[in-house]
């Protein structure tokens, strides 16, 4: 029954002993390892979740990165800056645990820069103010941190243990950015409508950023029944707008969705539709900054490119002086 | 101390010093996502991110020297170009990454010498600040200084753009030595480090460097010079409408 559908590289259907094997291991919470059996399909859901995650802490610099030329203090600045250079760090380690999969990061970079890989819908949307930094650190970290925590328990020991350390990095991510929330929303009028324009714009791509809803999820059931996932993409969006509500009514601030309200019954948050059409447009490409992200990323590599070659071609001479020496 | 520390002389070299590592950290952070790979982005932040908080620490040093009540973020956001003290090299754009990394590399060196220098001043403040700078620019140098001779050591490519780097910053470098009439009156009372004896020295490391890289040292160009006195290059007025324009538009903000 565990090979239902399941066939390896060359099409063969996977033996069932060995998936019937892998399938209680997971069940039994034990990590699969790199050099572990596991289906084909297994290793390229993981291959495709993985990427993307690294790609997202990739791209996911440049919205941010955008003012860190313009921080309005010296201890903001600093602040930001290790933020952004944290997702550096971020993307890093997921590629690294993604190599372990037996694909390669030139290769994974090349499906980036190709447009053939996907990165996060979030990082596709402008920052046009100083309160964005606020509404990303806050909402988008927070989103992150939502859909994060469960992956630290991924059956896939590689991604785990990676995302157990960003978790970490993670919450002073969200924090730095509440911090900055607040600070505007005690401030000028001018501040506060500042910030209030931020979370406007930030409101709906975050909750579009744990996916399509369950109805229209492609790869949920095989992920939960592998613990990629732990929990649906409707369950983690309704624990991110549980969380956040209280938190923007601190602030004092308005969340953009007159059909937001309690309910009692349930014991959550009813909320608006999402528009679901603008998801999948900013999917398909066109979301108002996809050129400009992938651009900025196909540029910082091209331009890169002589860099690379000249510390490889060192190398080699060193590598030759050496061994004439030896 | 026999002599009475000059404190408006010394509040100026401090902004020499704040300014120097803020413009440099300022220029830095623009690679920030746009590095040649990820670990340099990584890395050039990690500098960007130090020079910045020497930068503070100087501004607090000066704002405790001060009888007015200016912030170190005042200090940083609310001078005009001509009131900034850096070195015109500090402010020049970023260029590609041959430029940045030589520009780097002089900077580096003479922080180093310099620090070491400041450990032993005789205003403890300042000994203290430059103690705590020096172990990290130390660090610094031997990135910069690594990527220097992989640079200039490897393809043709690399080598014409390292050596078209030296050519354009080369005369920028002597400017890190001036002095005037009140810093030569610190520099005699041992508060600050003797600049030209570093100049001697900066040279020597430099020159070494250079010839082992086979880079040629440009015979002649404009030589820098103004800094000191607020008189700067077209571009910091630029890189401070970028820094200070929130503090700009929304004036007497928390943020
Ligand atoms: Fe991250
Ligand atoms: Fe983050």
């Amino acid at each position: 029954m565990y090979s239902q559908g399941l066939t390896d590289a060359k099409g063969q259907e996977e033996p069932a002993d060995l998936l019937a094997e892998f399938q209680a291991k997971i069940d039994r919470e034990e990590k699969i390892e790199p050099r572990d059996w596991m289906p084909m399909a297994y290793r390229k859901t993981l291959i495709r979740q993985m990427s993307q995650h690294a790609h997202s802490e990739i791209v996911g610099q440049l919205p941010e990165g955008n003012w860190i030329t313009r921080a309005p203090t010296l201890n903001r600045k600093m602040i930001l800056l290790a933020k952004v250079q944290d997702e550096a760090g971020h993307g890093l380690y997921i590629y690294s645990a993604t190599e372990t999969l037996g694909v390669s990061r030139d290769q994974l970079t090349d499906e980036l820069l190709t447009g053939k890989a996907k990165y996060s819908s979030i990082f596709n949307y402008p920052t046009p103010s100083w309160a964005d930094m606020g509404a990303i650190g806050w909402l988008v970290d927070g989103a992150a941190i939502m859909n994060q925590v469960p992956l630290c328990r991924c059956s896939y020991g590689p991604y785990a243990r990676s995302m157990v350390r960003i978790c970490k990095e993670e919450s002073f991510h969200q924090r730095q950015g509440y911090e900055i929330m607040t600070v505007l929303a005690r401030g000028t009028q001018a501040q506060k409508d500042m910030a209030q324009r931020a979370l406007n714009r930030t409101w709906w791509p975050s909750l579009m950023m744990f996916g399509p809803s369950d109805k229209n999820s492609t790869h949920s059931a095989q992920s939960m029944k592998w613990k990629i996932k732990r929990f649906s993409n409707d369950e983690l969006r309704q624990k991110f707008i549980d969380a956040t509500v209280p938190q923007a009514e601190h602030l004092g601030l308005t969340i953009p969705d007159p059909d937001l309200k309690w309910n009692e019954e349930t014991g959550h948050y009813d909320h608006g539709e999402i528009n679901w059409d603008e998801l999948f447009q900013v999917i398909k490409g066109n979301g108002p900054c996809n050129k400009e992200r992938l651009q900025a990323r196909i540029d910082a590599h091209e331009n890169g490119e002589w860099v690379r070659e000249a510390a490889q071609t060192y190398q080699q001479k060193q590598n030759n002086q050496h061994n004439e020496a030896a | 101390m026999a002599t009475q520390i000059n404190n408006k002389a010394l509040h100026t070299y401090l902004l020499r010093l704040a300014d120097s590592s803020l413009t440099m950290g300022q220029r830095l952070a623009e690679w920030c996502g746009h590095g040649p790979y990820l670990e340099e982005d990584v890395a050039l932040t990690n500098v960007s991110l130090d020079l910045i908080g020497h930068a503070q620490i100087f501004y607090q040093l000066a704002v405790a020297l001060s009888d007015d009540s200016q912030t170190a973020d005042d200090l940083a956001f609310l001078r005009d170009s001509h009131e900034y003290r850096n070195p015109i090299i500090t402010e020049l754009p970023k260029g590609d990454f041959a430029y940045t990394t030589l520009k780097q590399y002089f900077i580096d060196v003479f922080s180093v010498q310099l620090y070491q220098a400041l450990s032993k001043s005789s205003y403890e403040p300042l000994s203290l600040a430059a103690q705590k700078a020096l172990m990290e620019v130390k660090y610094h140098l031997k990135r910069s200084e690594a990527w220097v001779e992989r640079l200039s050591l490897s393809t043709d490519e690399a080598k014409v753009r390292m050596q078209k780097a030296l050519n354009d910053l080369w005369f920028y470098t002597p400017e890190l030595f001036e002095t005037d009439a009140a810093l030569n009156e610190l520099i005699e009372q041992g508060v600050i480090a003797d600049l030209l004896a570093l100049k001697t020295k900066w040279n020597e490391q430099v020159k070494t460097l250079l010839q082992r890289c086979q880079l040629e040292i440009p015979e002649s160009g404009w030589v820098a010079t103004g800094g000191l006195a607020g008189e700067h290059s077209e571009h910091l007025g630029y890189m401070l409408a970028e820094m200070q324009f929130l503090q700009r538009a929304y004036p007497g903000c928390e943020w």
